[in-house]
């Protein structure tokens, strides 16, 4: 497969970044900052996110389109007020989760965000509910930027007036250099902020923008390490098609009224779970040290049985300590049960922590 | 304290009598990015050349620090464990990272000067 590269390569090329490999494309990992100081960045001020290579999936049809998504996403779609958006996911027969995901209600239909290594499979996967009056656009003319941090608002609202009115997981129509633009108040990094669906022949000058509103541009690296402090799951490696909802501790995300009706992929399987408990959960964890308990670092109760799997670990500089995330069996993970990481053959000790590591308060 | 000498592995060595005092280079760092933590070994433990001495960790990844050259570790520096991010700041000066009795001078004779190691990095990019 040639190696993709989005709208904003050159830019990002003559801003220093260097580039690896990510799901198909050519992305940044980090600028001239480098990861701690972008991290620091976006919690302080605000920093800018190229995110043009994951999906944006238009859908447009009539009553039946909802009826077809609501049977691979378990939100709640009929009730989905325009310009509102919900975290949720696609599943699959099992409930395994296939990608997670936002979807927006918009005036004709729905856009979904989808993580781009999925997005090929994901559009085969939600094609087989649709009939041949729905239509559907994964548009790669648009990019997708988020702008996360304090001054996002203050920043974004000067270029695009209108825009410090939107509540958290809720969107409109701009304008901006003559174009539609649409904006959604959300992101990815437990920051207060914005994410812009633009063209790709006015991104770069959105970019200019924001440069010269001192926002600083943030790589994949910062991206990691931010979203891991905010709790937020990566695809691929907190979530795959063999976790569901329940064990992923995203049993919030399903809807209420569709827990109880189903109708859904998966249904089921995760009533049962909903009733019962999962024998396995997506839980917080705090090494004690300094110590880094990576992906695929095995968990040990302290009577040294083996409980889990660490699925994210790094460290956290808003923390200013390690972080990670992983299962363990249910009967380990309530909050400050003491465990163990095994590392390099050697076991440390840490916690069961809640999640959040970093929390701040969202626009409401 | 003689001239340092240097190992593909991004690892400096200089030599005091028999005691050689080893960390990872400037360039070796710039490649890693922040670190963050960082684990060395303890006195009394016997290391190989090129055996595994040392832990590295930045934000992206952890790697191995390795001995280019073998003897008994006599100490580890504690301080750049206790301040990881010291290590970005100062490599090769304040933030070694052993220091070990050698065996054989012939090990360290062998390693890249420093004009030999910058022409490696450059034809080396990484």
């Amino acid at each position: 497969m040639e190696i993709q590269k989005t709208a904003l390569y050159n830019y990002h090329k003559n801003l220093g970044a260097k580039f690896v490999p990510f799901a198909g494309y050519e992305m940044p990992i980090q600028y001239k900052d480098g990861i701690v100081k972008e991290h620091i960045s976006t919690r302080t001020y605000a920093g800018f996110f190229d995110v043009s290579h994951m999906g944006q999936f238009f859908l447009e049809g009539d009553e039946t389109l909802i009826e077809s998504l609501e049977k691979i996403i378990p939100a709640d779609l009929k009730n989905l007020k325009v310009n509102h958006s919900k975290y949720s996911f696609l599943l699959n027969n099992e409930g395994g989760i296939i990608d997670d995901l936002i979807i927006t209600r918009t005036e004709k239909g729905f856009c979904i965000i989808l993580n781009a290594a999925c997005k090929e499979n994901d559009i085969k996967q939600i094609s087989q509910f649709l009939n041949k009056d729905h239509k559907h656009l994964l548009n790669n003319d648009l990019s997708l930027i988020a702008l996360q941090g304090p001054k996002s608002v203050e920043i974004l609202e000067k270029l695009v007036p209108g825009v410090a009115n939107l509540k958290f997981m809720t969107g409109g129509n701009f304008e901006y250099e003559g174009e539609k633009l649409y904006v959604t108040r959300s992101g990815y990094t437990g920051e207060d902020g914005f994410e812009i669906s633009i063209s790709n022949t006015k991104v770069e000058k959105l970019i200019d923008y924001l440069i010269s509103n001192e926002v600083k541009p943030i790589g994949l690296g910062a991206r990691d390490t931010l979203r891991l402090e905010a709790g937020l799951c990566l695809y691929g490696h907190d979530l795959n098609e063999k976790i569901n909802p329940v064990e992923a501790n995203l049993k919030w995300a399903i809807a209420k009224k569709r827990k109880e009706v189903g109708g859904f992929n998966g249904w089921e399987k995760i009533k049962n779970l909903l009733v019962n408990g999962s024998e396995k959960i997506r839980v917080g964890i705090k090494p004690d040290g300094k110590v880094i308990a990576r992906e695929n670092t095995k968990i040990f109760s302290s009577d040294n049985n083996e409980i889990g799997y660490v699925t994210s670990g790094t460290f956290g500089p808003s923390v200013n300590a390690p972080v990670a995330m992983g299962y363990v069996k249910s009967e380990f993970s309530e909050v400050g049960t003491y465990i163990q990481l095994e590392v390099r053959g050697k076991k440390y000790g840490g916690k069961i922590f809640e999640l959040p590591f970093y929390k701040k308060s969202y626009v409401k | 304290m003689s001239e340092k000498k240097f190992s593909k592995k991004h690892e400096w060595v200089s030599l005091d009598g028999d005691v050689a005092t080893v960390g990872i280079t400037k360039h070796a760092t710039e490649m890693l990015g922040d670190i963050v933590f960082v684990e060395v070994p303890d006195a009394g433990k016997v290391v190989e050349k090129e055996g595994q001495a040392a832990v590295v960790e930045s934000t992206k990844a952890a790697s191995d620090v390795y001995s280019p050259i073998s003897g008994d570790i006599t100490e580890g520096n504690k301080a750049i464990a206790d301040d990881p991010g010291s290590v970005n700041t100062d490599p090769e000066g304040a933030s070694w990272f052993f220091k070990l009795k050698i065996k054989d001078k012939g090990e360290y004779d062998s390693l890249m000067s420093k004009d030999e190691y910058d022409k490696f990095c450059k034809e080396n990019p990484s």
